[in-house]
């Protein structure tokens, strides 16, 4: 799957990608309304990763169903619409209103935004607000209910059973590790909201971490993500014990990413003559 | 927008000033779908430091499918770029965002600052399609002598009036490119066609405006993936509500599209 935020909504990538061969087509999050972002600058490059505080930029529900929908039509993928808002009551509408569009296969949550009417704390890195947030939304959609969590917790695998409880249907993890960077040169920070999300190649181990400790906790499928760039870095996070993952900053670097990975790992099983990729998950934590 | 990625063949690489380089490398879907001000995002390593591919005005297109950047180093990523080996591949994509448009009827002047006079190569090539070179005026700004000496040479043998201005006097008048433009009367309509540095655009916006010239710009900013999916590449909307996109609504805007912050 390509993950939310680094594959636009399909479109951006038709030249360029044959989007009918991917697992599932996250797009980029959307809120009830149209959110402008974060000023410049959003980004800023770091050893083998990237900083974004883009800020949510996106078109809104209403623009989304009118000019981004009707080009996913088209597209024999499973597509996955991911939510974000600032109250629990805006993740409840966009809950409702995807869930009578019947192209939109499952919901991916996204808990890493401050929940506005509880001082600005994120509703991921709460258990209970992450439980409210989860619960609210399985309550209105009637499909897969995916709930993206943070990494910039101290156990994610609270979070991760807080979530299970409330009837998430899977998990997927991690969204980006909380961090910055600062120019010597104007002896300032390189982004404007002085801190960003990194993602890349950098955090890779993080959140392959993340993922085996979650896999230990929950009964519900894990999603992988982190800094997967290659077939040999998706085989681990399934080896950890993600049933299925997802490409982000990759679709950066080489478009065809995605694309690429799902060969790759065809190829692998090929090669070690494992019969279906059920076996692959979860095979390192079996002695 | 039809993009390509292609894996094209370094034909050339010529070392134009002490830092300044030009890789001319074979990527024939490219070539032949590329405007004047459009750009290509390049791979600049195999590995993954640097991560993120970089944006580069095409500079020229030629004969037999040829694209070429012309690059100062900078980072890392210019620096892996300028020791490429003839023969090597390079991972590149393009063509991206919306170029210059040539004016009709109009004087045309093309106002460079530094490294900024990389496209205006393929758009002086453009105009002089249907316009003779005596409607052309290229007026190229740099820090010092050494930055633009050579290719100011190269307008002049397109037949090109050229005017040049240095920060520390070592080749034409010391000053800023915008100096250039202040000078000139001209009682046709003007169409500035400007690329170099933000406050050297910023300047270059205000002098027209002053002088009632239009003016287009080609903008640079920081940019992950060039393909409208990162969103980092925002400059901020004339009417301050929300943003542009350098890599889908640009990277060439009209001055009036853009707040100068």
């Amino acid at each position: 799957m390509t993950a939310s935020g680094t594959f636009g909504y399909g479109e951006e990538y038709d030249s360029l990608v044959n989007l009918h061969s991917l697992g599932a087509i996250i797009v980029k999050g959307i809120s009830l309304l149209p959110r402008q972002g974060n000023p410049p600058p959003r980004i800023a490059e770091t050893a083998c990763g990237m900083l974004n505080a883009i800020g949510l930029e996106n078109v809104g529900l209403e623009r989304f169903f009118t000019e981004k929908l009707p080009f996913l039509r088209g597209i024999d993928t499973p597509l996955i619409v991911n939510i974000l808002g600032d109250t629990v009551e805006e993740y409840q509408q966009l809950a409702k209103r995807l869930n009578d569009e019947e192209k939109v296969a499952a919901v991916e949550v996204n808990i890493s935004c401050p929940n506005v009417k509880h001082g600005g704390v994120a509703f991921g890195t709460d258990p209970d607000m992450a439980h409210a947030v989860t619960k609210a939304v399985c309550q209105n959609f009637s499909r897969p209910v995916i709930v993206k969590l943070s990494p910039n917790v101290t156990d994610i695998a609270l979070i991760a059973r807080s979530v299970e409880e409330a009837g998430a249907d899977a998990v997927s993890l991690v969204n980006t590790v909380l961090g910055m960077a600062i120019d010597i040169e104007s002896c300032r920070p390189k982004l404007a909201n002085i801190f960003g999300g990194l993602s890349g190649p950098a955090i890779k181990p993080i959140a392959l971490r993340m993922v085996w400790q979650v896999a230990g906790s929950v009964s519900i499928p894990i999603i992988g993500i982190g800094g997967i760039t290659t077939p040999g870095d998706a085989i681990e996070f399934l080896l950890a014990g993600a049933t299925a993952i997802q490409v982000g900053t990759a679709n950066f670097v080489n478009p065809q990413a995605t694309e690429e990975i799902i060969q790759g790992i065809g190829q692998y099983l090929e090669k070690k003559g494992i019969a279906s990729i059920q076996d692959l998950i979860g095979k390192a934590r079996r002695a | 927008m039809q993009a390509y990625k292609e894996l094209a063949e370094i034909i050339r690489r010529e070392q134009v000033a002490d830092d300044i380089y030009r890789l001319t490398v074979k990527a024939p879907d490219i070539a032949s779908a590329s405007m004047p001000g459009q750009f290509v995002m390049v791979r600049t390593v195999e590995g993954l430091d640097p991560l993120l591919r970089r944006p580069f005005s095409i500079h020229q297109v030629a004969e037999g499918g040829m694209v070429k950047i012309l690059f100062k180093v900078i980072g890392k990523g210019t620096k892996a770029l300028a020791n490429m080996e003839v023969g090597r591949k390079l991972d590149i994509l393009g063509p991206i965002g919306r170029g210059f448009t040539v004016a009709n009827d109009s004087l045309h002047f093309l106002v460079g600052g530094g490294i900024g006079i990389a496209p205006l190569f393929f758009l002086a090539r453009q105009i002089l399609q249907k316009s003779e070179p005596s409607s052309i005026r290229v007026l190229l700004g740099a820090r010092t002598r050494d930055e633009i000496f050579t290719l100011a040479g190269e307008f002049e043998s397109m037949g090109l009036a050229v005017e040049t201005i240095t920060e520390d006097g070592s080749l034409g008048k010391q000053g800023l490119v915008t100096e250039l433009m202040t000078d000139l009367q001209q009682e046709k309509p003007v169409m500035i066609y400007g690329c170099g540095p933000y406050p050297m655009l910023r300047a270059v916006a205000n002098t027209c405006r002053k002088k009632k010239w239009s003016c287009q710009v080609s903008l640079e900013t920081m940019m992950a993936c060039g393909l409208a999916a990162c969103l980092g590449c925002a400059v901020q909307r004339a009417d301050m509500n929300g943003y542009v996109h350098v890599c889908k609504d640009g990277p060439v805007f009209d001055m009036d599209d853009v707040a100068w912050l």
